[in-house]
């Protein structure tokens, strides 16, 4: 987190000290960690020379773990305390998992997120995601010999306010900082956008292991507007692999018994699939209980028996076109991300559909981690300013539960973020004193069809008539992607709010918990973590406000100026010190007291803005 | 320049339907350049909280005038006629025929193509609707008669939201 270096009190810090911001791909299969170095974005290779991480942690006996290639080898020998693609798991619910049967988890229905039950106990998607985030964070510390700033970190757009917030969680348990979480198509377009200086309407059709998206996407001068985004979030290579395997045991009149055949013949058939990319026939082959099991299979059958899963996926880019109002030959060029694009059926498939050939020109398994390094970097602050403006949408339509357990839609999905939006409401009884409030998420009119999210209630309104409260219920969507509600009684003034934290909510306390216990990331003393941290702060909010005063201080009088000349002398001279809570509180006072100026700044830049395009347009 | 200014002065524009959408979406890019959070990123809490205010406020006008209908509105708002809608239902028989007509061509239609030929009459009658609205409200000024028109554009739209719904289905 520090890279700034601290000064000693009257020396000037090195305003261009550069802050590392990387770049997180956290992926169902593999996931990659990428920088900007020496002004180009490339994955950072492990000390074996590795970009790859395999998304898979093994939870040995002895309290230990093996993370990545070493955790993939051992799964089919140990495939109950081998978690591989929890992604698919992240934010959700035993209920949610079509296919937990046939894993080898022992899965353990929790409330808000399911739970796999591990030789080293109960371990939660998130605390297996933080793994391999916080192993990916130690690989980019060795890279550079230094502490991170930050992080950007991808997820599938279709992902939903309880993914989301599992992921930054994760992150936070890797002791990580999350700048910004953006969404995988995105971060493609980006990594495609600026290597080809693109123009235009673009498709980004993303395959993962465990997800698929497909958003469109405007480029134009830098500003990357998501226009629609769609997708299936429980929809990837896993599902080929799946398909192909129960083929090959049925044809072969077998099955699998064990967890070790399960994952036996899904490694498997994964071989297999990866096999016909480039050859036409190819053999599914492995070992099982009773006995070897060899089934040959062709390209074309394979083909046939994955169509479905195909056509799922056209019959979702037809679903975002229609939502974006746009015909398929208004689309400049179709991007493909995720190594589930390798399939050359998919690849026929999109070129058909969209009438051209897809672009495939970069690494698809690189290309996420690559485009989210790039805003990373601009985010920090070390990219020229003005070079990159991502604009993205909600994936799925906000809305609260009303009358008969139907879902009044508050936000509608493909809105851009940040966005904040109110509606009113009523009571329905006479003397009604606290309204439920119950926050969904989904397409769907039922409530029971859409995913909750979270419920409230505003108590103390005053008793009056039915109809006669009016109860504001206000939604905001941060750059993030993540909500929060807010809900007021107009009459009375009576308030209440919740950040939406799904209900398996890690608490912060929580959180700070297992930081401490033997977590691998945990190692750090927290006091001098957090004394770092502060310090940090204060070195940049100082920073900042310095900057801000050489380039706009005219909008201040000369009372002001000493006003906030005084609070930086203050917190220089606190930061100094060892009080990490002392100056978190001197920050806090900075931030008060230059809040008018940034609203000033602020003012001047959308004038600048406008004024800039009046002058356009003569 | 206020966050509570209307949506067309934050966006420099003549407050009149007639709108030039290329103009506008470059003119969002622009304000949202220079309000955006991420372009605050490095900067401290306040910037950040700021900077969200910003860019909901320019990210709410957007979604407004972008849309004809919406746009329609909110003029007519402006303009002292508002829509309320809920109190307002009463529309002409010689509409309300057209739309049970529809309803029930959507409740025969089976095949995509047939709903697909229904998609695109709608449209064209909402596309005509819209060139009403915007003579009544740009050349006649007339805020009143235009919430009327906006009432009545709300009932097609909702059909063809309907519409959509069908053609997704059959998609499925």
């Amino acid at each position: 987190m520090a890279l700034l270096q601290i000064s000693e009190p009257g020396q000037t810090p090195d305003p261009h000290s550069r802050r590392i911001a990387v770049g997180i791909d956290l992926g169902t299969t593999h996931s990659l960690v990428a920088a900007v170095r020496h002004g180009v974005a490339e994955c950072l290779p492990d000390a074996q020379g590795r970009a790859i991480l395999p998304s898979a942690v093994r939870y040995l006996s002895d309290n230990g773990r093996q993370i990545g290639a070493d955790a993939l080898a051992a799964q089919a020998e140990d495939p109950e305390n081998t978690l591989v693609s929890v992604k698919r798991f992240m934010g959700r619910r035993l209920a949610d998992i079509a296919d937990a049967g046939r894993l080898p988890y022992q899965f353990i229905d929790a409330p808000g997120m399911v739970a796999i039950a591990t030789r080293a106990g109960t371990k939660t998607p998130v605390e297996v995601s933080a793994e391999i985030l916080a192993t990916l964070r130690y690989r980019a510390e060795d890279t550079f010999n230094d502490d991170l700033f930050g992080v950007v970190i991808t997820v599938p757009a279709y992902f939903d306010d309880a993914q989301r917030q599992a992921t930054k969680d994760a992150a936070q348990l890797a002791g990580l900082n999350v700048l910004r979480l953006i969404n995988e198509p995105t971060a493609a377009a980006v990594a495609y956008g600026l290597d080809n200086s693109s123009e235009g309407l673009y498709a980004v059709y993303d395959l993962g292991g465990g997800t698929f998206d497909i958003s469109l996407l405007r480029l134009q001068r830098g500003v990357f507007e998501v226009v629609a985004t769609g997708g299936d979030a429980a929809l990837g290579g896993d599902d080929f692999d799946r398909a192909l395997a129960d083929w090959a045991l049925a044809h072969a009149g077998r099955s699998a018994a064990n967890a070790h055949d399960k994952r036996a013949v899904l490694v498997a058939a994964r071989a297999a699939k990866e096999a016909l990319t480039d050859a036409d026939s190819a053999t599914l082959a492995c070992t099982l209980v009773d006995g070897a099991l060899a089934v040959p299979v062709s390209r074309a059958q394979f083909d046939a028996l994955t169509k479905p899963l195909v056509d799922r996926t056209l019959s979702a880019v037809r679903k975002v076109l229609r939502d974006a109002k746009l015909r398929k030959d208004e689309v400049a060029g179709v991007v493909m991300v995720g190594g589930s694009t390798r399939m050359p059926a998919v690849r026929a498939a999109v070129g058909e559909l969209f009438g051209q050939p897809p672009l495939t020109n970069l690494n698809p398994d690189e290309v996420v981690a690559v485009g989210a390094a790039i805003q990373a970097n601009a985010l920090a602050g070390n990219a020229k300013d003005g070079e990159l403006l991502l604009l993205d949408v909600i994936p799925l339509s906000l809305g609260l539960e009303t009358m008969g357990g139907l879902v009044e839609r508050v936000i509608e999905r493909n809105t851009t973020i940040p966005v904040a939006k109110a509606q009113d409401f009523t009571t329905f009884k006479d003397g009604q004193t606290a309204m439920a409030i119950h926050v969904l998420q989904g397409e769907r009119e039922l409530v029971a069809d859409c995913r909750s999210l979270a419920r409230f209630e505003l108590r103390g309104i005053p008793p009056m008539a039915a109809g006669a409260a009016r109860i504001r219920v206000t939604f905001q969507v941060d750059a993030d992607g993540l909500l929060s509600v807010a809900a007021k009684e107009l009459g009375s003034g009576v308030e209440a709010a919740v950040v939406v934290k799904p209900s398996y909510g890690l608490a912060d306390d929580q959180i700070a918990q297992m930081l401490q216990d033997g977590f691998a990331s945990a190692e750090v003393d927290m006091a001098a973590r957090a004394l770092r941290e502060s310090r940090v702060e204060a070195e940049r909010m100082t920073l900042a406000t310095r900057a801000a005063l050489a380039a706009d201080g005219e909008l201040l009088t000369a009372d002001e100026v000493t006003a906030i000349e005084a609070l930086l002398t203050d917190l220089t001279r606190i930061a100094a010190g060892d009080d990490h809570a002392a100056i978190d509180t001197a920050v806090e006072r900075l931030a008060e007291g230059t809040e008018a100026f940034a609203a000033a700044r602020m003012n001047r830049g959308i004038q600048a803005a406008l004024t800039g395009r009046t002058l356009d347009q003569i | 320049m206020n966050l509570s200014d209307d949506d067309f002065t934050l966006f420099g524009l003549a407050p009149q339907f007639a709108l030039d959408r290329t103009a506008l979406d470059a003119q969002w890019r622009a304000l949202q350049a220079a309000a955006h959070p991420d372009r605050f990123a490095s900067e401290g809490g306040a910037a950040q909280r700021l900077a969200m205010q910003w860019a909901v406020r320019i990210n709410e006008a957007y979604q407004r005038l972008k849309d004809p209908l919406k746009r329609g509105a909110y003029l007519c708002e402006l303009r002292g006629a508002p829509i309320n809608a809920e109190n307002n239902t009463a529309m002409p028989t010689a509409f309300l025929m057209q739309q049970m007509a529809w309803r029930e061509a959507l409740d025969d239609a089976r095949e995509l193509p047939a709903v697909e030929a229904l998609e695109a009459e709608v449209d064209a009658q909402q596309q005509a609707l819209l060139g009403e609205l915007g003579r009544t409200l740009d050349e006649r000024q007339d805020a009143t008669a235009a919430a009327q028109q906006v009432r009545a554009l709300m009932f097609v739209a909702r059909f063809r939201d309907d519409i959509l719904r069908r053609l997704e289905a059959l998609d499925a």
